[in-house]
């Protein structure tokens, strides 16, 4: 059986996130395996013009539509249900983001698929499809079968090749037609981050700091280290959520992308969710009291110790090498 | 405003997870269980919309270990009833979580003023995201990963923040009655006293649902499961603290970073 395979493609300001790439890649792989196609669905303000760069597909499916920057999720998960009677289906990839968050699992009970999410990997044999899902932020692996290859699959953030995605050729342009639906829900506007505070994506060198901070006492001593690196503090989503730093600082998946020199991580596990906002740094340096932490499977180097015992004793050995002590 | 907490225990991934001997399930004897962080967020912004707007704020969970104590910490905290449903909740996926909540409130029945508010999405499950199953089995408007609520119009809509990336967020307006997936509350959730919760697990109860067990308890069956393998990419410092301080500030010299 030939697949068909469909790819919702996000957008944000004119932008097409690397996962959408990443999934037209691996949609691309597995139906060239099989002689099937590849739609790209893609909508809102702006679809035309960013359609023609999705070349990785043979088909995009391009519903214009100049009243919103982002579309109402009623309209896509419908756009995506007529796309699935229409071009036959047999996988949809949506990506594992904010974004597109509730569209697969409402799809899937829509379109009578399953919906499988955390979606790290797929293997296609003759007979079926293994789906590999990333449960617990990483720790445990589940292997689901899609015995009739058929399914919704949410994709992770960084786990297929976004090259793969990017083929310099032009899909065939279908319009849709916006679905006519009546939705109790209306996007009002966009907010852009506050500004007022320092740039994170813009700092060489980034002293990050997770739950194994455990104080809001000892933000501090991060922010001397820092100091001492040439540096800015930053954190992961439970130091934000705890008020202990500015949402300004928060690296993953709802906050910022960084890619510094140095990404030194004081007590951060490393969720999917914080690696797609780091993976860009170019050295990573993780401590950590847990050896198994998913963070030194990405990490350089790593050390196996409380950050609170390390953090004042680095200070001094950076301010000796930088002869300031 | 008649706001509901919907709570759903996970194994909580600081412990260890260790496979059990059928190789496709997490062996239960080291499992301990927690709410998620977004429910306890859910917990926090409705008791904020309460303080603002009045009205009542349920907390619901299916049985599982653990959960009266989430269930009288939610009351000590101020959450005025709390319900548990009188299914196992770790026999049942994220469907047929679902649907037990879907069938609570056909027989609790939902107001104009209802809101009901899981924390976005659990990290134990292979379907996830129950809010928007249950969003669209009670064929109600849903917004997840929401980090701000403020009611307007008397109480008959919402105006809800959602997250994207890189900082960015939407607006959104919704009507009333909603589904709205929890990321995080607009202040840290409340501490409350070991004491206080004591006291209220004397004086408080906790209403218990009889509802019958969903048509199928997964929709999809894990075949494997198994720790991934540790690509091991980390060069491990070794030595005491100071030599581990002594040896990055080397690499940090190395690198031309200091």
């Amino acid at each position: 059986m030939s697949a068909s395979i469909i790819v919702l493609v996000e957008h944000l300001k004119g932008n097409i996130p690397e996962i959408s790439y990443e999934m037209l890649g691996v949609a691309r792989k597995i139906a060239d395996a099989s002689g099937g196609k590849v739609y790209a669905l893609i909508a809102g303000k702006g679809s035309s013009a960013l359609a023609t760069g999705l070349g990785a597909a043979d088909v995009a499916l391009v519903l214009e539509d100049s009243s919103a920057d982002v579309m109402n999720d009623d309209v896509l998960i419908e756009a995506l249900k007529q796309a699935i009677n229409e071009k036959q289906a047999t996988l949809v990839l949506v990506g594992c983001t904010n974004i597109s968050f509730g569209i697969g699992t409402r799809l899937a009970l829509r379109s009578g698929m399953p919906f499988i999410n955390w979606v790290k990997d797929i293997k296609t044999t003759e007979g079926e499809m293994v789906v590999t899902s990333a449960l617990f932020g990483g720790k445990v692996l589940s292997d689901i079968v899609l015995k009739d290859k058929k399914g919704i699959l949410g994709i992770l953030s960084g786990v297929f090749p976004p090259d793969a995605g990017k083929i310099a050729k032009q899909p065939s342009i279908e319009h849709i037609a916006k679905p006519e639906i009546k939705s109790k829900i209306t996007f009002r506007s966009l907010m852009e981050p506050k500004a007022g505070d320092i740039d994170i994506s813009r700092m060489d060198v980034l002293v990050s700091v997770g739950r194994g901070i455990q104080s809001p006492d000892n933000i501090p001593l991060a922010e001397e280290l820092a100091n001492a690196l040439g540096g800015a503090v930053s954190s992961s989503r439970p130091v934000v959520d705890q008020g202990w730093l500015p949402l300004t600082r928060q690296v993953g998946k709802s906050g910022m992308n960084v890619s510094p020199e140095l990404y030194l991580a004081l007590g951060i596990s490393g969720a999917p969710e914080h690696y797609e906002g780091m993976k860009g740094a170019k050295l990573v340096v993780a401590i950590n009291t847990d050896p198994k932490a998913p963070i030194f499977d990405f990490a350089h180097y790593g050390a196996v110790v409380d950050c609170l015992e390390i953090i004042e004793l680095l200070k001094e050995e950076i301010q000796k090498r930088k002869g300031t002590q | 405003m008649n706001a509901y907490v919907l709570i759903k225990m996970a194994p909580d991934p600081v412990e260890e997870l260790d496979i059990a001997n059928d190789g496709k399930s997490l062996n239960a004897e080291f499992i301990r269980f927690k709410s998620g962080d977004p429910d306890e967020h859910s917990i926090e912004q409705a008791l904020l919309l309460k303080e603002k707007n009045g009205g009542k704020v349920t907390v619901v969970a299916l049985d599982a270990p653990e959960v009266d104590d989430v269930l009288y910490t939610a009351l000590a905290k101020g959450v005025d009833r709390a319900v548990k449903i009188s299914l196992d909740q770790t026999q049942l996926g994220s469907v047929a979580t679902a649907q037990a909540f879907a069938s609570f409130f056909q027989k609790e029945g939902i107001s104009s003023d209802t809101l009901i508010m899981p924390g976005t999405q659990a990290i134990d499950d292979i379907e996830g995201e129950t809010g928007a199953l249950l969003a669209e089995m009670l064929a109600l408007p849903y917004i997840g990963v929401v980090s701000g609520i403020t009611l307007t119009n008397g109480g008959a809509k919402a105006v809800v923040v959602k997250e994207f990336s890189s900082g960015l967020r939407g607006e959104y307006e919704v009507e009333l009655p909603a589904v709205l997936g929890i990321q995080s509350a607009e202040k840290p959730p409340r501490y409350v006293p070991v004491a206080k919760i004591r006291a209220v697990m004397k004086t408080a109860k906790i209403e218990t649902v009889d509802l019958s067990e969903p048509d199928k308890a997964k929709i999809l069956e894990i075949e494997r499961m198994y720790k991934p393998e540790v690509a091991g990419r980390a060069q491990i410092l070794e030595g005491d603290v100071k030599e581990i301080a002594a040896k990055l500030a080397e690499i940090f010299a190395e690198r031309g970073i200091i």
